[in-house]
């Protein structure tokens, strides 16, 4: 290469507040072989690609540095550029020179123009060895996985399967619906969850696209994007599905209860159970740990009772596997445990239950036909407290985040609660109340107005039993004073916490996670529904606390995204891969072993190591393990890694740096 | 300012709200619309002098807190500018609200913490009932009597005598049997109301 070209941006005041960008793009036209160097407020825009596609075609450039952001940020956006002006876009590099330099050293402008002068020499120095390589192709499984068969998973499978392509929906419960079906009225319209749910759920019966597999667990997963190999294990029900009428005669009949999760210990269920009640709940499933069969061999009621025969004490669980081109996690969320939080009574209180407990209870589903009861006596509560932000916006003892839902539930919960029971009275505590969405302020003051709310801001120090009451200390922080109440029932907002075994799912398909759980992004703002694993999509709360609004926005953004990955006949691919010197190879075996993708395998006849270039992520174990240097990534040999050293290290003379 | 002294205890819920519902009935405002923006109290020119601000006002009549509210100092220092209910998002009206505290603070027969803003007012009303239009020499003359507080302003009061701004005489208007029937109807209502 003998006529290159560097491109500096300013990036408005990012780069150029800190480094003299004049100056840099003074001194790197002075370098041998580079032809043309300018600086530009904003290289990225359009204005700023045509000065780069004008510059390649005037002056007749065959390479070309863009100094700008990280190239996760924009290097595909210039190696389009360059490539509609011809240029193989593998002759495009970026020096980063925003986040590895002007962020990092504010404040130093001699030294960060000197850094940025380097880092862009280095970037030469590679550049001038980059071989042309052509994207690679590989084939495209034109199916989905989406792992959780709530309101997010259920509306991504739909989207999908109305543009054409086969859904694979699994489901942990023994139903799909999720969180939604356990919810009664919704802010802030107050729909009611079921109206929301109910179509959803009856499209998905209805579609021949839609594979529902409930009650199992993803075990393994395997491959890349467009090729993922993954391994379903369906937990044994007990009960063959095939025969099952769902006539309900085993659930009336079984003999031991039991506390149930989806009534939140508001009520029980029996070993022999459905995912939800109602009409829609589907077949049922017997748990292995509270069933008198399972437990002392001699009950076997429900198979006596069962007219169809289809109760199955010994049926296995199954392994199902699948091959799919791209997986949606929508693994949805928890409440933080009640009983962790000592000042609130460790969830010993009958009369304190969280917010998804006193949605149970206002389901006309619910344990109490959607009245309105305290759980200790039955009674009707007069006086009841709701606390906001319990676990919640916590950095020191609890979650440091905003589970954002909570202020409208409350103020929801408490207008049904005055609905329901019109002679009680609401006391919220709070701290803010936020209320960042269409129609939600509105909402808000509407009801604080028409159902006489008390809010009280400040967060309450402590609730514990007094007599047959619930006492709750706490201080109105506008009035300064301490407050004293006598509640006849507290609920607790407690956080969103993503559900349990997310991060054993997160593992399995090398998807991120943060500290607390919640699935990471690939990019907050470009690629917000984007794990950083390639075809790994995100909906709903196992990204991050939101409300059913933005959980079915995502969930379709996410099939938008899918449909433009598969709306491609092969799958295009960075030839940024391991390619393995024949001449070299020792054929030991090391690189198959530490390659993370199974993209290695021994060429048994030849003896010596290959690359399956279509797995290959360009990660580099097996560069760096390579105990004789046969192996080496495209476009990042050793020999360019080294000129890039070398020039930081000074040994090349700064004037030649790129010649 | 004595907050922070006396906590608040909400157990019959019907206590609490029965001050705030008096309230917005004399007043005609929705209090429960206030959300603490504390607007009121950044453009109140006397909220400075007073013992609880505008906000905090608001605040203690949705918590019930009656006696401390028709006790407070700061419901006979506003001066009805109507800085607050011109500002206020809410349209909460706070300078008709503290009107309407100020007579159910008398109606009731709290201790006013400004006695002699009261004995003003007195003085003030007693004049135009009886002239129709405030006539200074009589005004002064009651609100010294009223408020035991004889020397204070005797001196520029002298000043104004001589230049002759207080004059001896009052002076009549022709409406006065219409002022008349105003003040009858006015306090009939407000005995009808005591009852």
């Amino acid at each position: 290469m003998k006529r290159l070209g560097v491109f500096i941006c300013h990036c408005g005041v990012n780069i150029a507040g800190t480094v003299d960008v004049k100056r840099v793009a003074q001194e790197m036209g002075e370098i041998e072989d580079v032809v043309h160097s300018e600086d530009y407020i904003y290289m990225c825009s359009d204005p700023g690609q045509l000065l780069i596609r004008n510059a390649i075609r005037d002056e007749g450039l065959d390479g070309v540095v863009v100094a700008c952001c990280s190239p996760s940020m924009h290097e595909t956006t210039f190696r389009k550029a360059v490539r509609s002006e011809g240029m193989n876009p593998y002759l495009c590099e970026i020096a980063n020179i925003r986040e590895q330099c002007s962020w990092v050293h504010q404040g130093e402008r001699e030294r960060a123009t000197h850094k940025a002068g380097e880092i862009i020499r280095s970037i030469l120095e590679k550049l001038k060895q980059n071989e042309i390589l052509e994207t690679l192709t590989m084939p495209l499984t034109k199916r989905v996985l989406v792992i959780g068969g709530g309101i997010a998973g259920i509306t991504a499978s739909i989207d999908l399967a109305d543009a054409g392509y086969e859904v694979i929906l699994v489901e942990r419960q023994p139903s799909i619906g999720g969180r939604l079906s356990q919810l009664s009225l919704t802010f802030p319209h107050l729909d009611d969850a079921r109206c929301i749910l109910g179509p959803k759920r009856a499209e998905i019966a209805s579609d021949p696209k839609i594979r529902v597999i409930p009650y199992c667990e993803v075990e393994e997963v395997k491959g890349f994007i467009g090729n993922f190999d993954v391994r379903i294990r369906r937990k044994p029900t007990y009960v063959d599905w095939d025969k099952c009428t769902a006539c309900g005669v085993c659930l009336e009949k079984c003999p031991v209860e039991s506390l149930s999760d989806f009534e939140r210990g508001l009520a029980t269920r029996k070993a022999i159970y459905t995912g939800a009640p109602g009409g829609d709940s589907g077949k049922p499933v017997i748990d292995r740990g509270s069933c008198r069969h399972f437990t002392n061999e001699d009950c076997a009621i429900c198979q006596e009772v069962c007219r169809e025969g289809a109760i199955r004490y010994d049926q296995g669980e199954e392994l199902i596997e699948e091959r799919v081109g791209a997986i949606v996690v929508a693994t949805g969320y928890d409440l933080f445990p009640m009983e962790k939080i000592g000042e609130y009574g460790y969830g010993r209180i009958p009369d304190v239950i969280d917010g998804l407990a006193f949605e149970r209870m206002l389901s006309p589903s619910g344990p109490t036909r959607g009245e309105i009861r305290r759980p200790s006596d039955g009674r009707i509560p007069r006086e009841v407290v709701f606390i906001q932000c319990v676990a919640s916006r916590d950095p020191e003892r609890y979650m440091p985040y905003c589970s954002r839902v909570c202020c409208m539930y409350t103020a929801k919960q408490a207008k049904l609660l005055k609905q329901k029971a019109p002679g009680a009275q609401p006391y919220i505590f709070f701290m803010d109340v936020r209320t960042d969405s269409k129609g939600y302020e509105e909402f808000l003051q509407q009801t604080i107005e028409e159902e006489e709310l008390i809010y009280l801001r400040g967060r309450v120090a402590r609730v514990f039993r007094e007599g047959d009451k619930v006492r709750v200390w706490g201080e109105d922080t506008l009035t300064n004073r301490k407050v004293e109440l006598d509640a006849d029932m507290v609920i607790l907002a407690t956080a969103v916490v993503p559900s349990e075994g997310i991060k054993d799912i997160a593992a399995r398909l090398r998807a991120t996670t943060d500290k607390h759980g919640f699935l990471t992004e690939a990019h907050i703002k470009l690629y917000p529904v984007e794990s950083p694993t390639k075809g790994i999509f995100l909906a709903g709360c196992g990204q991050g606390p939101k409300d059913i609004t933005d959980t079915v926005a995502q969930a379709s953004a996410t099939a938008s995204k899918i449909q433009a990955l598969f709306s491609q006949d092969v799958l295009l691919q960075d030839p940024l891969v391991a390619f393995v010197d024949a001449e070299i190879c020792s054929g030991c075996g090391i690189c198959v072993r530490v390659c993370p993708y199974e993209a290695r395998e021994m060429d048994e006849y030849r003896k010596i190591s290959m690359v399956h270039e279509a797995l290959c992520q360009g990660c580099g174990a097996c560069i760096a393990a390579c105990p004789n240097n046969a192996c080496e990534l495209r476009n990042s040999k050793a020999g360019q890694v080294f000129g890039m050293i070398e020039v930081f290290e000074g040994r090349r003379e700064r004037s030649s740096a790129g010649g | 300012m004595d907050e922070g002294t006396t906590s608040i205890t909400l157990s019959e819920g019907e206590g609490t709200r029965a001050f705030l519902q008096e309230a917005q009935d004399r007043c005609g405002q929705s209090l429960r619309l206030c959300y603490q923006c504390l607007k009121c109290t950044a453009g109140c020119p006397t909220a400075p002098y007073m013992d609880f601000n505008p906000n905090t006002i608001v605040r203690m009549i949705q918590l019930g807190l009656k006696q401390e509210v028709l006790e407070s100092k700061a419901i006979w220092l506003c001066v009805s500018c109507e800085t607050c209910g011109t500002r206020c998002p809410n349209e909460i009206d706070i300078g008709v609200l503290m009107d309407a505290l100020r007579e159910m603070s008398l109606e009731k027969g709290y201790r006013a913490h400004e006695a002699n803003i009261v004995a003003l007012h007195h003085a003030f009303m007693e004049s135009i009932r009886r002239f129709g239009r405030v006539h200074e020499a009589t005004m002064l003359m009651e609100y010294k009597l009223r408020s035991r507080d004889l020397w204070t302003d005797l001196v520029p009061g002298m000043k104004l005598f001589m230049k002759g701004k207080i004059p001896l005489i009052p002076g009549r208007i022709k409406g006065m049997k219409a002022i008349r029937e105003m003040y009858r109807k006015t306090q009939r209502k407000a005995g009808a109301e005591k009852k």
